[in-house]
């Protein structure tokens, strides 16, 4: 109680924030502070779409496109309740604005169950959205834009639409109750009188702001529920698609650095004279490491290979910090000190408790105990950290008033831009940050190391527009990687062999608290979900449980990997329960489904996934001869359930070598909005979860990270890769998170594949038989 | 100095040293960006153009080894095989991010030019030095496999 208390505490703060500002109602996330920028013929009914007399629709996505197809699911959000024209619809990104914040993130991060509605919970969900909408930024993550924005982008369309047929009613006086919205055409059917929105719209932006919007019903959609493609597909086939590092301006310069190798160290001394004597060298400085990053020497030049290559000539000496000493193997001695310690004290903070687990495991007539790691993962974006920014010089000056200008693949607009303002010693509002594409996020673009750095060095040289950008070798040492875990988990089971008791407890950095520092300067103290979440969160109905993790200081900078604390928690929780049944004598589908009684979505998904994969039926051998074997998962994350069943053979050419052939998955995701979308992020997902759980391994030596490039960091390749088959549970429910719900599953699917396939019981990730 | 390259049949003069990576002559002073730079060592594909028509990876390609050869970027390659391409990346909807595709296309314009009809395992050969990261591979291999049914439909 004493925890939970604390927490509403917090809370409190913020919303005292907020009662000062004022309690606004969820239709001010309509309304931006500022009109939105608009060309001549357009004209923005609210902060989310503008209508032009060319009949174009712009839809405003605050959202980033990292990949995840974000842009097109919005955009058809809101065109439906619109009832624009798929055709005529355009997507930009919004300047920032506080009604674009991300609340569903942070308050999915509240530490409570998903079957928690307590009235606890309910205050501190809510509390929460109304603070983060004043306090909180625009972000892409946690899986969440869709639900994020499901509710605004649907009442700003169905108000444009109301205004527009307001206009034509009016026009045509006839009851607006007669008139209707049709693919951007509002017609009259008594009077047989039809108006494209382009010829309303001047009258329509003039209509009151409509209160209460009537949104359309499930039934009435024609866009929500359609396999959708890409809208922005066509300029990424022929290379007119803009990713952060094609930022080309007039003049510009390119930057490349070279960082302390250890991580968090910083540059002692430099001598840039040999650089400076290179080849269109125009500068050699040393930038401070900021916001979590470490410290560098930069080297401009007038082209990016120049520049690449002075940067090696600088003769430099590293203050290499607090991360001196630290090694893989220590890191695994210490969190396996802290979990030890944590089991011992009953240290560390319980998450979940249900019952009186410490009796039930001391009455168990067998008992189950298993510890489970996994190690450092690094995001590798293809796409490597870049930002390219243009300080106005003094007697300049810039279109907009705006001091700097500075284009970015980033998942934070507003944190992106505060940081470029620190690091050049302006406020925000001088500062416009222009969003491009992102060559993948997976949340290392969460970050703003490479942005503040970015701005430092393009502060060296005012009036020049400076492109930073890291080598693949900087980008894959100097990441914010997945943290390391550990975990112990114990079953009791009853003389009938029935499960009576479960416990899991785990050991490794917050990166709540390390981000809370690297951002904002707050010293990182309390609970963190990311930590438990996937081991704590979860479905299954244990008679008697407890879940806790125990928060390991370690000066190494880790950040948001796709799926986050689910992504190692998972495979823990699903290779034990995998573990669990057999001990019970129980097959693992039937084992999870007797726990799953009081889920009938979760139960559901389960037996989709194993029915279409065919569990429990033979499966014929691969064509030259090796034995397959399947593995079943069950993960629920972002809101949505996930069940996998993975088909792995071993090479009979190298028997250590795993092969996984196919996936087959469910989902059950709330409202499917762009079932294309869906399927793709499934593969995505599994692909991505796939390279870590087959190879993915940061591994660190005196502070310093040993792969460098992706020679030693292999990532699946497209022979290796499965066939993936994706079924999408039918659901009326809202729309939850799909980006990243695929990722977790798929380890424990193929590590439990592997046992029932060799009887080795793999329990540390990257998975290595025996 | 000044080097003469063509590229996308245009003969363009460069400055660039002769030990340049070709990638970054075309990302640089000629602003194609349409080829990316994701490694620098060839592990990964996103800055393959091709070389005469053989797909390389530039980012290891010095300026002096292309010499008079034609290079052929994302920008420019034309012609049955990459239209067929397109229109099956369209149906199928293989991008995501989308930053490799600069290099799946121009890989897999190549494999097509010289094996029209590819088995899977044509595809797993001329495929593989080709990463994505996000995933993109089963809509790949499907997407290869429509264009060489649109080419057999539509002989040249």
């Amino acid at each position: 109680m004493k925890r939970r208390h604390l927490i509403l505490g917090g809370l409190g703060l913020g919303g005292a924030l907020v009662l000062g500002w004022g309690l606004l109602p969820t239709r001010q996330r309509l309304r931006p502070a500022r009109p939105l920028p608009s060309s001549a013929g357009q004209h923005a009914f609210n902060g989310w779409v503008k209508v032009a007399t060319d009949n174009s629709v712009t839809v405003m996505v605050p959202k980033s496109e990292m990949g995840q197809g974000v842009l097109t699911a919005l955009a058809m959000v809101l065109a439906d309740e619109l009832d624009a024209d798929w055709a005529t619809v355009r997507i930009e990104h919004p300047p920032i604005d506080a009604i674009y914040n991300n609340l569903s993130t942070v308050v999915d991060g509240l530490p409570f169950h998903p079957d928690n509605h307590s009235a606890l919970q309910r205050t501190a969900a809510w509390m929460t959205a109304k603070t983060m909408r004043e306090i909180g930024l625009m972000m892409t993550g946690g899986s969440s834009s869709i639900k994020d924005s499901w509710l605004p982008m649907r009442q700003a369309g169905a108000s444009a639409r109301a205004m527009l047929v307001a206009a034509a009613a009016q026009d045509w006086a006839v009851p607006v109750a007669e008139c209707r919205a049709s693919k951007g055409v509002v017609m009259h059917a008594g009077s047989g009188r039809s108006a494209r929105f382009g010829a309303l719209v001047e009258a329509a932006a003039k209509q009151p702001l409509p209160d209460n919007p009537t949104l359309k019903t499930a039934a009435q959609w024609t866009l929500i529920g359609k396999p959708m493609p890409r809208h922005e597909a066509a300029s990424k086939q022929d290379g007119s698609a803009r990713f952060g590092i094609d930022t080309v301006l007039p003049g510009m310069l390119y930057a490349s650095v070279l960082m302390c190798p250890t991580l968090g160290g910083s540059v002692a001394t430099f001598d840039g004279k040999a650089a400076l004597a290179l080849p269109g060298v125009k500068q050699v400085l040393a930038v401070p490491g900021q916001r979590g990053g470490s410290g560098a020497i930069a080297v401009v030049a007038d082209t990016p290979w120049h520049a690449m290559q002075a940067v090696k000539a600088v003769q430099v000496t590293w203050d290499h910090g607090p991360a001196a000493t630290l090694s893989s193997a220590g890191i695994q001695a210490q969190l396996s000190q802290a979990l030890t310690q944590a089991l011992a004290q009953d240290d560390g903070f319980a998450y979940f408790k249900h019952g009186d687990v410490a009796a039930a495991l001391k009455s168990a007539s067998r008992s189950l105990t298993a510890d489970y790691h996994a190690p450092l993962l690094a995001h590798a974006t293809l796409e490597p950290q870049n930002c390219t920014v243009l300080v106005v010089g003094s007697s300049a000056k810039s279109a907009g008033g705006f001091k700097a200008q500075v284009w970015a693949p980033t998942q934070v607009p507003g944190l992106a831009r505060w940081a470029a303002a620190q690091a050049l010693g302006l406020d925000s509002d001088q500062v416009q940050l222009n969003v491009t594409l992102l060559g993948g996020g997976f949340g290392r673009r969460l970050e703003v190391d490479f942005i503040a750095q970015a701005a430092t060095i393009a502060k060296a040289l005012p009036g020049v527009p400076v492109q930073t950008c890291w080598t693949r070798e900087q980008d894959s040492t100097h990441d914010f990687y997945r943290p390391p875990c550990v975990a112990r988990y114990h079953a009791g089971f009853d003389a009938q062999g029935k499960l009576i008791a479960w416990q899991a407890t785990s050991a490794g950095p917050s990166i709540i608290q390390q981000f809370l520092q690297r951002q904002f300067g707050l010293p990182g103290a309390g609970p963190d979900k990311t930590t438990a979440e996937g081991a704590f969160d979860q479905p299954y109905e244990w008679p008697t449980a407890k879940i806790g993790h125990s928060i390991v200081d370690l000066p190494v900078p880790v950040g948001f990997w796709r799926s986050v604390g689910h992504s190692h928690q998972a495979f823990f929780k699903e290779s034990f329960v995998d573990e669990a049944a057999y001990t019970a004598g129980q097959d693992p589908l039937d084992f999870r489904l007797a726990l799953l009684r009081k889920h009938p979505r979760h139960a559901a998904v389960l037996r989709r996934a194993a029915a279409k994969a065919g569990w429990g039926q033979p499966l014929a051998r691969h064509s030259d001869g090796a034995k397959k074997a399947r593995g079943i998962a069950l993960h629920q994350s972002f809101g949505s359930i996930v069940a996998q069943v993975a088909e792995v053979s071993l090479d009979p050419a190298d028997p250590k070598r795993i092969r996984v052939h196919r996936v087959v998955a469910a989902i059950d995701c709330g409202t499917a909005v762009n079932p294309n979308g869906i399927r793709q992020q499934m593969d995505s997902a599994v692909v991505f979860g796939l390279s870590a759980a087959l190879y993915g391994e940061i591994t660190l030596a005196d502070g310093q990270v040993q792969q460098s490039n992706f020679h030693q960091q292999p990532l699946l390749r497209l022979a290796d890769c499965p066939v993936i088959d994706t079924e999408i549970l039918p659901s009326t429910e809202p729309p939850e998170g799909v980006g990243e719900p695929g990722t977790p599953p798929i380890a424990p699917a193929v590590a439990n594949a592997l046992f029932a396939l060799t009887g080795q019981r793999l329990r540390s990730l990257p998975l290595k038989l025996a | 100095m000044t080097t003469t390259l063509t590229v996308n049949t245009i003969a363009r003069k460069v400055q660039a040293e002769p030990d340049t990576p070709l990638l970054w002559v075309l990302r640089g002073e000629l602003q194609l960006t349409g080829t990316k730079f994701g490694c620098g060592i060839a592990q990964c594909g996103a800055c393959t153009v091709q070389v005469d028509g053989q797909p390389v990876r530039s980012c290891v390609t010095p300026l002096a080894a292309v010499g008079v050869r034609p290079v052929t970027t994302i920008e420019g390659l034309q012609g049955r095989e990459i239209t067929a391409l397109r229109a099956a990346w369209t149906e199928i909807d293989v991008v995501q991010c989308g930053y490799c595709q600069s290099g799946q296309l121009v890989s897999a314009a190549a494999l097509l030019k010289a094996k029209p009809q590819p088995s899977d395992a044509d595809i797993d050969a001329a495929m593989n030095g080709n990463l994505c990261r996000c995933g993109t591979y089963p809509r790949i291999r499907a997407a290869i496999h429509s264009a060489a049914r649109r080419l057999l439909a539509a002989p040249a």
